[in-house]
């Protein structure tokens, strides 16, 4: 029982962190068509800079936090002004290379700068934990954290999707791009708040997963991009609230893996998960055939 | 208010639009008429800037809008309702109609807005909160008319408004398109629906593939035996 807690636990905080990234992804397709796989590796520049932050610069956790969401939702913005805009009308596969072109250029650009080691992430929350079940399940501070902060930026992301002039411009875009620009709507400005969006959530993930493992180097992006792909499949791409279910579905999966001895194949199990739902649900778990996108 | 000079627009290699001069004056209603794939649609698509003519110019109250975005050209008041609806389906109907006054933000007179379209289309207002993909053909035509009403067009371009729709809807339809004029708005109508469109229009256009063949006074093409066989069936 307690074993069930303390890995529940654990897989909600993966999950968190896959979801966070999932949501970049689908809300890129969802506007544009494009699986940006460009995206792990956004989440592996804010890694970087929340650790140049917080260890060259002495900055607080959060602080740290926005500046890195900063930092990679401008990069979004650029990767898409110069990648991606030219290609808007080309074939998808096109984008799709370049977008994949992106990634290996993020990916080797780091290395050449900062080395192909890995870093030590500082220890920038206090190593404090409470204890459950006679001391059998550990909820550490880093948990709160990376839950805590995934709610409050889900919350939010819904709230500017559901509530804000904008966010209604993004959802009226994602399902008929066309019929939201007779309504006014500058559909270059609503792409580029997307990819703003996405990416600062990816950095969120990025720096949250950095005080989790206390490990980052640049190419930690491709594996959990690849997943939290995965991830925004499994919910049904383009669609918000299947990113979230397929995050967490899948940190929690790949945790119970992990924890009945399996953490050789928990990789293996995330695809082998992905392949047996798109049988089953071709468009995903919350995909709809006629889809809300966004 | 709206000329068009000398307008060609392809897709591709083919050539959709030949050579079309069409004008629509302040206050009227102007139709333009033809079979499936004569270039009526084309012809709105390019009048909001969905498309790009590779001749000729477009002037809307004296100034050239062909180089403009659709999102520019509905700020100087043309609003287009394109065929097939195109509502947000996804989202209520309030958020549909919010969506028409994205390019306005004077809110005070937005909420008033709301209402005269409400009172335009009772049914809508029954159903505010609901979400649009859920309405019926007929609920969804009015939605996707009275959104492009919340921008304050000057002119309003309708694609094909009775298409798919029961009799008795169509009629109702029209009956607010010659209110929605009444009121003040320029309307150019795109019809299959020639009897209808012709009905209620001030003056006509009919076009053959992609060239406009004849221009005149609705009632008397009505009435003509030999241009309801050639180009109305």
């Amino acid at each position: 029982m307690e074993q069930v807690f303390q890995q529940m636990i654990n897989g909600i905080s993966l999950g968190g962190i896959y979801a966070l990234m999932a949501l970049g992804y689908t809300m890129v397709y969802g506007i544009i068509n494009l699986i940006n796989f460009a995206h792990g590796d956004i989440y592996m520049v804010g890694a970087y800079v929340g650790f140049a932050l917080t260890t060259f610069f002495n900055i607080g956790f959060l602080p740290a936090l926005l500046i890195s969401m900063a930092a990679t939702s401008l990069l979004g913005i650029i990767i898409e002004k110069i990648a991606y805009k030219p290609l808007r009308k080309s074939p998808r596969i096109t984008a799709l290379i370049t977008a994949i072109s992106i990634s290996l250029l993020l990916q080797y650009t780091m290395m050449y700068f900062v080395g192909p080691q890995t870093r030590t992430f500082p220890e920038v929350l206090e190593s404090k934990s409470l204890k459950f079940l006679n001391g059998n399940v550990i909820l550490d501070v880093k948990n709160i954290y990376i839950i805590a902060i995934t709610l409050i930026l889900m919350i939010a992301l819904q709230f500017i999707v559901r509530k804000t002039k904008m966010g209604k411009a993004m959802r009226a875009s994602s399902y008929d791009l066309e019929a939201a620009e007779l309504m006014g709507v500058n559909v270059n400005k609503v792409i580029s708040f997307t990819f703003a969006m996405g990416s600062a959530l990816a950095g969120a993930a990025g720096v949250l997963v950095g005080i989790y493992y206390n490990t980052i180097n640049p190419l930690m992006g491709s594996l959990p991009g690849l997943k939290a792909f995965v991830a925004a499949v499994l919910g049904g791409i383009g669609a918000i609230p299947g990113a979230v279910l397929g995050g967490f579905s899948l940190g929690i999966i790949e945790t119970i893996v992990s924890a009945n001895g399996g953490s050789v194949f928990k990789d293996a199990v995330a695809f082998l998960i992905l392949i047996l739902v798109l049988l089953v649900r071709p468009n995903g778990l919350l995909g709809k055939t006629a889809k809300e996108k966004v | 208010m709206l000329e068009l000079k000398n307008i060609d627009v392809f897709y591709g290699n083919i050539h959709a639009l030949k050579n079309i001069c069409l004008k629509v004056n302040q206050g009227e209603i102007v139709t333009l008429v033809g079979a499936n794939g004569a270039g009526k649609s084309t012809t709105l698509k390019t009048i909001s800037g969905l498309l790009k003519p590779k001749r000729g110019e477009i002037l809307f109250n004296g100034g050239s809008i062909n180089e403009l975005n659709a999102s520019d050209i509905v700020k100087l008041g043309i609003s287009h309702v394109p065929e097939g609806r195109r509502i947000f389906a996804n989202m209520t109907v309030m958020e549909n109609l919010e969506m028409g006054a994205f390019i306005r933000d004077d809110s005070k007179n937005i909420e008033e807005d709301y209402e005269k379209v409400f009172s335009l289309f009772p049914r809508l207002n029954e159903r505010r909160k609901q979400i649009a993909g859920t309405l019926s053909g007929g609920e969804q035509q009015m939605l996707a008319i009275g959104r492009a009403l919340m921008s304050k067009p000057k002119l309003l371009l309708l694609d094909e408004p009775s298409m798919g729709l029961a009799p008795l809807i169509v009629k109702e339809i029209f009956s607010i398109i010659k209110n929605i004029n009444a009121l003040g708005t320029t309307v150019l109508l795109v019809e299959q629906n020639a009897n209808m469109a012709l009905n209620i229009a001030n003056r006509a256009y009919i076009i053959k593939n992609g060239v406009i063949e004849l221009e005149g006074d609705p009632k008397v093409l009505l009435n003509d035996e030999s241009i309801k066989k050639a180009y109305l069936g």
